[in-house]
């Protein structure tokens, strides 16, 4: 059904969360603000704006269809009165700007209150326009479509701290875009092998450092992550770090490859640390250490005896995410 | 678990059938759960979902997994000895359960101990018909994974299988990247392309697929051959559903 919420972002203060399904709408909710009469209601989120995102499209070339299921969304640092947000499907990235009216303007003078043109012989004497209270109406509108970047399918977008460019990343490829350009994208790293039949490994998460902006981060399938500086070069096939924690030879089996795929990974606020997500673990790195995580979390070990099953029923190639506490 | 701890030379289940609880049913050989994963893996790189782009990642990590087995297979011997036996013809229900593929750890920690390595050319040589058999029938009757199989089979030098299997794998990739041109291709390659006819092109596919499923050697190698327990008829909408998209674009 489409009501499957695919992805789940909070706005950097908290009080907007926003949803995206895989029927492709947004709903956005907002936190109740705190009363001193009804104490209990602070932090619950209720509705605040939903909106139709991605439309289910056909690659008539490929003839194959576009789901319309939002992957990520991505909230931008509030910069005026208005909030935006990147959602992206497989293939194209959308910038959505949600603005509140809570006014309107009454008392012109060509125009009555139905907007119809009035009748200037009716029309005595000159008044000023005001403004009165509406009810509150949030409006979302579409700013700008970044389309055509991808071949493969979008993993992850992400904000760079610059506030002027963001990152999308594929399965084989990255992408820089300028917010503002939409034609245009950079291409900064590219694993695809001039042989698709070399092909053993993917990307599967990206993400921007928080306050180096020609830094970023990305994980693969194989349970690696890389982190590029741009100043390096304009393709960043060569990593800076490469971090990696060697295979448990005493847990190996046919499986290991695929429960070490990283399926998310995030920087810590400070910028020090990243959390990675495998299949049945969570982990701490320190980008100083590139050997091995300074903390692992299992997370539901007790599946690690149902690997095959969970192989057969795919399961196993479920993804989950990751996220720091707010005062990390 | 599946497998754990180091590569394990020789395993056979029926040795442990000795009154516990294990014993009541067959702790499958290593052997045989090794290929039921290798069969599965294959039939699961073969469905693809008609209209949707398959997954990439969840592709490569199935074919990772597909080439560690055949390398492990190529270093154990196993693979050589598959392609000297004749193909038969076994009926779907020889087709190992994956009930038995995932037999918990529990059993085999209640069974024996694996056999150690020094022993297992001795125990390997005494059991290999035994094995053989089992591993055949169970090769034998997945039918979707067939068609990669049946080149394997042909072949009797390794060498050249680890190269076919290799291509037949290479095929998969390329099919996934160039999805549909490539599979419409295959479908229309066994019909005359000298008819542009619809109902001509339609009748030489339903041929295809007649014998693609009630024949058991495939004549073509598309990703829509479906998994064995599809039967022709949800096969043929999915053929008209291609041929519509192709009609009209």
């Amino acid at each position: 059904p489409a009501d499957i919420i695919s992805t789940v972002e909070f706005n950097h203060t908290g009080e907007l969360l926003a949803t995206g399904d895989k029927g492709g709408r947004v709903v956005i909710f907002q936190r109740e603000p705190e009363s001193k009469n009804e104490p209990y209601n602070q932090g619950e989120y209720n509705v605040y704006s939903t909106f139709q995102s991605h439309e289910p499209e056909f690659d008539y070339l490929k003839s194959l269809e576009i789901e319309e299921k939002i992957n990520k969304i991505k909230w931008l640092p509030q910069q005026n009165a208005a909030h935006s947000l990147l959602s992206t499907n497989d293939k194209t990235i959308k910038l959505w700007k949600i603005t509140e009216r809570d006014k309107r303007p009454e008392g012109y003078n060509l125009k009555d209150e139905e907007g119809k043109l009035k009748d200037l012989s009716t029309v005595t004497s000159l008044q000023v326009p005001v403004l009165k209270p509406m009810d509150l109406m949030v409006e979302v509108t579409p700013r700008r479509i970044f389309a055509n970047g991808h071949t493969y399918h979008v993993n992850s977008i992400s904000v760079n701290s610059d506030c002027e460019t963001y990152m999308s990343a594929d399965d084989l490829r990255i992408n820089l875009w300028h917010l503002a350009i939409t034609d245009r994208s950079f291409n900064i790293v590219d694993i695809k092998p001039a042989n698709m039949e070399d092909l053993t490994e993917v990307i599967t998460a990206s993400e921007f450092h928080p306050h180096h902006c020609n830094l970023f981060v990305y994980s693969s399938s194989k349970g690696s992550l890389r982190l590029c500086d741009m100043r390096a070069s304009a393709l960043c096939d060569k990593h800076s770090k490469l971090y990696e924690e060697p295979e448990d030879p005493s847990n190996r089996s046919f499986f290991s490859e695929i429960i070490s795929s990283v399926s998310d990974v995030k920087f810590s606020h400070s910028g020090r640390y990243m959390l990675t997500r495998d299949y049945l673990t969570v982990k701490v790195w320190d980008l100083n250490m590139e050997t091995k995580p300074v903390e692992t979390y299992q997370v539901h070990d007790y599946l690690r005896s149902k690997l095959c099953s969970l192989y057969e029923n795919d399961c196993i190639f479920d993804k989950f995410e990751c996220a720091w506490n707010g005062s990390d | 678990m599946f497998v754990r701890g180091l590569k394990r030379k020789c395993f056979d289940g029926e040795e442990d059938i000795e009154g516990t609880l294990a014993g009541i049913k067959a702790i499958p050989s290593y052997n045989l759960q090794r290929q039921s994963l290798l069969d599965m893996s294959l039939v699961k790189l073969q469905l693809c979902h008609m209209l949707v782009e398959p997954n990439l990642c969840r592709s490569v990590l199935i074919a990772n997994t597909v080439r560690q087995i055949q390398e492990e297979m190529t270093q154990d011997g196993t693979w050589q000895m598959i392609n000297t036996q004749s193909t038969g013809q076994a009926s779907l229900d020889r087709l190992v359960s994956t009930d038995i593929l995932c037999r918990s750890s529990r059993e085999q920690a209640e069974g024996k101990h694996v056999p150690g390595c020094s022993t297992f050319n001795k125990d390997f040589e005494g059991d290999q018909a035994q094995d053989n058999s089992e591993t055949m029938s169970t090769v034998s009757s997945a039918q979707a994974p067939r068609n990669l199989q049946s080149n394997v089979w042909e072949m009797e030098n390794p060498q050249e299988n680890k190269g076919n299997f290799q291509k037949s794998l290479d095929q998969i990739f390329e099919t996934l990247e160039n999805k549909s041109p490539n599979s419409v291709e295959d479908l229309f390659s066994e019909v005359d392309n000298s008819y542009y006819d619809l109902d001509t092109m339609l009748t030489g596919m339903m041929s295809n697929t007649k014998m693609g499923h009630c024949d058991g050697l495939e004549t073509f190698s598309s990703p829509t051959t479906t998994a064995s327990n599809s039967n022709c008829k949800s096969d043929l909408n999915e053929l008209d559903h291609i041929v519509e998209i192709l009609v009209e674009s």
